[in-house]
């Protein structure tokens, strides 16, 4: 397991396109989106003042988390058919250490590019409180295992890379719109507020959206509180984890 | 002490050194297949294949593409569960515990399995790994497997700049860093050059003679079948025949005579009725098996003046062999 988790650190510092896509990406998107909303954007009634800028922040974060997530989980599609994971399967090592050691290696490089990412906050007027950090981090690190499993099982039951981002455009960049990233649920139509309420990432993003505002003396107005935002993507991460576990030790490909 | 396994067996597992191995002497099939059967869906991979691999030969599978022989091959390496039927390695009971064989078992596939990201020694150390190797035994082992496939000057490159030759030997490093008592391979020199390939054959039948490595092959090319010890032809998931490679070819009646003609269909009912043989037409040209075919051939000639184009008399090929039992090429249309 440890194996396959130092395997993906090392393949990752290799592709350098990979280091600056990850990280580039969502801070462009940031920016340009930021800046082209912000003057039209009306913070949720009750809501402290703040810009889109700051609004967004957070959901460039699960940005980021999502983006590392799935494409880090894409080379399972190809490894699995022909390469690498080929050997994994058929060595006596366990399917439970090959799904942790991929998962856990995921979670670790989309955790280390949140944290980054999540070290330019005070430049938007955030102020993250040292005793704030620790729990800051279990949030992204549990958002984080969320999402690579559920990377992971995706691209375990797809046979092709171009259905991979399928699924992702269909799937999951919708469920990253719809998650209170780009817009508050209270302004939302009925409809889509109950899209949203279904959506297991926007738990996840209200979560991190709330400890993120924790030293504010005042958490961010949102769906539900944090105790319920973090058993949510709790669950979620769980249940995804459990399916990939299943899939990997079912025979036959 | 794990059941059905022999002394020498269980020690091979152990061994640290390869120089210390006993030659391992057993009458003890190392693989046994029973009535295998697999379909997907409606298509039936594989029907009632049965027959068995003696530790320490080199054992080839060999069938066109669609013949079954990854499918068998995804079944030994536990990757895909038969639909019915048994298979035991080593006396484990491979669908019942694929533990056993996966720990006893190297394998190498068509495809690759590097990662051509990482170094040739970090390929070789993660392998060790998932097999339980670590610390200075793997290093030890990693320098020794390098050395015996003489990789150790590239040990540091990483895989993608490697050549295609030197990926397969690594390949087959790879596979064999744990020391299996068995070595499965899945058209192992696909995509090599002739000499690339000949070489690599020097290595693997190198393990199997000096480590008395068992061997099982599949393979679709007729040298590389050459140099099996048995043979086991496979067409439309059938297994049509199990021999020596030499005792195959000489089920083929005598030698081969093949006709190039415009009218292949024609010509054969007129060879047919003439002499009173059995005829074949494959691949638009006519075929027919002969003892002492060179005297035939005047016959042939003089008889159907004009009507045939060229002439080849040959030895039975493997090739032949599979015409033999199958009445059509083993390469359908284009080859």
């Amino acid at each position: 397991m440890a194996s396959l988790w130092q395997r993906e650190m090392v393949r990752f510092l290799r592709q350098r396109s990979r280091v600056i896509g990850a990280l580039g990406t969502p801070l462009v998107f940031w920016l340009l989106v930021g800046s082209g909303f912000g003057s039209s954007f009306r913070p949720a009634t009750g809501a402290p003042e703040q810009g889109y800028l700051e609004y967004f922040f957070p959901g460039t974060v699960l940005m980021v988390l999502l983006f590392t997530s799935i494409f880090s989980n894409i080379s399972v599609i190809e490894e699995r058919r022909e390469g690498f994971l080929l050997s994994v399967l058929v060595a006596p090592a366990s399917r439970l250490s090959l799904v942790l050691g991929k998962i856990l290696g995921v979670t670790t490089l989309a955790s280390l590019q949140g944290g980054l990412l999540l070290l330019l906050s005070p430049l938007l007027g955030i102020r993250i409180a040292w005793t704030q950090w620790p729990l800051l981090l279990a949030v992204v690190v549990l958002i984080a295992v969320a999402l690579s499993s559920l990377g992971f099982a995706l691209a375990w039951k797809l046979d092709s890379i171009q259905g991979f981002h399928a699924l992702m455009n269909l799937l999951l960049v919708p469920m990253w719109l719809l998650s209170g990233a780009l817009f508050p649920m209270s302004g939302a139509s009925s409809w889509v507020r109950i899209v949203m309420l279904a959506n297991p990432m926007t738990y996840a993003m209200s979560a991190l959206r709330q400890v993120l505002y924790l030293g504010e003396g005042q958490a961010a107005p949102d769906v539900c509180s944090l105790a319920t935002a973090v058993c949510v993507t709790l669950l979620f991460g769980v249940g995804t984890l459990i399916v990939s576990v299943a899939l990997v030790s079912r025979r036959s490909l | 002490m794990q059941p059905g396994r022999t002394r020498t067996q269980l020690q091979r597992l152990r061994e640290p050194a390869r120089s210390s191995c006993p030659p391992a002497v057993s009458t003890e099939p190392a693989i046994e297949v029973t009535n295998l059967e697999l379909s997907y869906g409606s298509v039936q991979a594989l029907r009632k294949v049965t027959f068995s691999v003696s530790s320490g030969e080199i054992f080839g599978l060999l069938g066109p593409n669609g013949s079954g022989k990854t499918s068998l091959f995804r079944v030994l390496t536990t990757l895909s569960s038969p639909t019915a039927g048994s298979i035991s390695v080593f006396g484990e009971n491979l669908l019942q515990a694929p533990g056993g064989v996966r720990r006893f078992a190297g394998v190498v596939f068509q495809s690759q399995s590097l990662d051509r990201k990482l170094t040739v020694t970090e390929n070789l150390r993660h392998q060790g790994h998932l097999y339980g190797l670590r610390g200075p035994a793997l290093r030890r082992r990693i320098a020794d497997v390098l050395d015996q496939f003489g990789l150790s000057e590239r040990a540091s490159d990483i895989v993608e700049f490697l050549s295609g030759g030197m990926k397969r030997r690594l390949e087959l490093a790879k596979s064999i860093l744990h020391r299996p008592l068995l070595l499965l391979l899945d058209e192992p020199s696909t995509g090599l050059d002739p000499g690339a390939r000949r070489e690599f054959w020097q290595y693997l039948e190198a393990l199997n003679r000096d480590d008395r490595t068992t061997v099982l092959v599949t393979t679709h090319l007729m040298d590389e079948a050459e140099k099996c010890h048995r043979l086991a032809v496979l067409n439309e998931g059938v297994l049509v025949a199990l021999d020596t490679p030499e005792a195959l070819k000489s089920r083929v009646g005598g030698d081969v005579i093949v006709l190039r003609t415009p009218h292949a269909q024609q010509l054969s009912l007129s060879i047919g009725s003439w002499f009173g043989l059995p005829v074949a037409v494959v691949d638009n040209t006519v075929r027919i098996e002969r003892p002492k075919g060179h005297e035939f051939i005047t016959d042939l000639v003089e008889s159907f003046p004009g009507q045939i184009d060229a002439v080849t008399l040959s030895k039975p090929s493997l090739e032949d062999v599979f015409i033999h039992m199958t009445g059509h090429a083993f390469w359908e249309s284009s080859h």
